[in-house]
């Protein structure tokens, strides 16, 4: 479980987050909407602790992201996280890619890490990609070749930074495809997204963010039907 | 009435063998101070990139007289100036002392901009799978980085073993420095002068063949 009290985030004078509260349990799915700058991004950023935080906590499974004493890199493999940038490591192939962290940070020997990283490259259908270099694939396998990369560490929690916003408008459904997929599986998501369709099919609740507040949040319908913000209803009149 | 007696004597094969030892020197003057010196540069840069106060402060301005104070005034200043503070060292020392760190004041700004060339977003990426900070730099940031600029670390290299001739000056007997005795024994400065410049080639152009072989395969 993901538990968010009272959290505070400044970049400097700017007051990014505002005290948010948010709880996410074991399998759900929370879709993150709201315009650029409203800290969504940031949002998830002081959950997997690359950010500083100024204020407030962060819980996962019990145990305090920004705490001093906490071992954050042993934490960050209990979160995936997948970026607007799809990050691929352009030295290695998409099964080093997504065997590298296995190796390195798990210990796994190197046979082992290969096929958890084959494996992965097959859920997420790049099976016939394997000894690919990235510079070669589209953007949308690149991006689907960071999900795997995420998903070889076994993480309890996927975090998707607007995983779509950079890819071409005809790679975009093949990555949110892979998306859906996780979330049928089970797989515990926080979705920053602007894909509104996205949000309202697959997520379990919506929360909508407004200049660092979280503003609203409940299951699909009541947001995109119901909304009691108005700043709400304006953000959906415009991006419709 | 007697003979002139001749002072000088031509040019004969076992010259080439002096010449050839000279250039091992030069080889082995080149290859001490450029391994030396790239670690220390990639040091030095990495602290420059991670402090750009303190560090930057002391390291920068150090490293900006290597870098500007032509090659030859350090080596003299150096070689002469040494023995007063107690370092006496012989002119092969002196040498490697002076061209290792001319060579980490160059190889400092290179590192820099290797690590530098690797978007946060990049280490944040790798960072976010649970790799350490030391993790990330070493598998993620020094193979990438340092294939943007393994073509800028080869012009130092290549400049470095040019520039290991003005160890002459110190009267080490590398390529360059044997050359000019020879030329003053024969007489021939064309001849002796025109096969140093083979041995220089001979040494450096393997060096950007196999480079350039680097680059071909990294760029697929």
């Amino acid at each position: 479980m993901i538990q968010i009290r009272d959290l505070h985030k400044h970049f400097g004078d700017l007051h990014v987050l505002k005290g948010i509260n948010l709880d996410v349990s074991k399998g759900e799915v929370l879709s993150i909407i709201g315009s650029s700058g409203s800290g969504k991004s940031t949002l998830l950023y002081c959950i997997n602790g690359l950010e500083a935080i100024q204020q407030g906590t962060v819980h996962i499974n019990g145990t305090d992201v920004h705490a001093k004493n906490t071992d954050i890199n042993k934490l960050r493999q209990k979160l995936g996280m997948v970026f607007q940038q799809w990050n691929s490591f352009p030295h290695l192939t998409t099964l080093e890619n997504v065997a590298l962290a296995p190796r390195i940070v798990k210990g796994k020997s190197k046979e082992e890490a290969l096929e958890l990283a084959a494996k992965q490259l097959k859920h997420v259908g790049l099976g016939d990609k394997l000894k690919n270099y990235p510079v070669s694939l589209s953007g949308g396998q690149q991006q689907r070749l960071a999900i795997a990369r995420a998903l070889a560490m076994e993480p309890e929690y996927m975090l998707f930074d607007e995983a779509t916003s950079a890819l071409d408008p005809e790679k975009v459904g093949e990555v949110l495809d892979t998306m859906r997929l996780l979330a049928e599986e089970g797989m515990t998501m926080i979705c920053v997204t602007h894909e509104m369709g996205f949000a309202r099919e697959v997520s379990d609740r919506v929360a909508y963010f407004h200049e660092g507040i979280m503003e609203e949040i409940g299951p699909p319908q009541q947001i995109f039907e119901d909304a009691q913000s108005e700043h709400t209803r304006k953000f959906l009149m415009n991006v419709r | 009435m007697q003979e002139p007696v001749s002072f000088f004597t031509g040019f004969n094969p076992n010259d080439l063998w002096f010449l050839g030892e000279a250039a091992l020197k030069t080889l082995w003057i080149s290859i001490l101070s450029i391994t030396i010196g790239s670690v220390m540069g990639c040091v030095f840069g990495w602290v420059l990139h991670e402090s750009k106060s303190v560090a930057g402060i002391i390291l920068a301005p150090i490293l900006d007289v290597f870098r500007s104070v032509p090659l030859l005034i350090q080596l003299v200043l150096f070689y002469n100036f040494a023995p007063m503070v107690g370092l006496d060292l012989n002119p092969f020392l002196s040498g490697v002392v002076i061209l290792t760190f001319y060579t980490a004041s160059l190889v400092t700004n290179v590192a820099r901009g290797g690590i530098e060339s690797v978007e946060t977003s990049m280490r944040r990426a790798s960072r976010s799978l649970g790799l350490t900070y030391w993790q990330d730099l070493f598998h993620v940031v020094l193979p990438i980085g340092g294939r943007t600029v393994f073509p800028a670390w080869i012009g130092v290299v290549l400049g470095v073993m040019k520039d290991s001739a003005l160890v002459s000056v110190l009267g080490y007997v590398e390529l360059l420095k044997a050359s000019q005795i020879l030329i003053t024994r024969t007489q021939e400065p064309l001849l002796i002068l025109s096969i140093a410049g083979a041995f220089y080639f001979a040494l450096s152009y393997p060096i950007s063949l196999y480079a350039s072989k680097f680059e071909k395969r990294w760029a697929k």
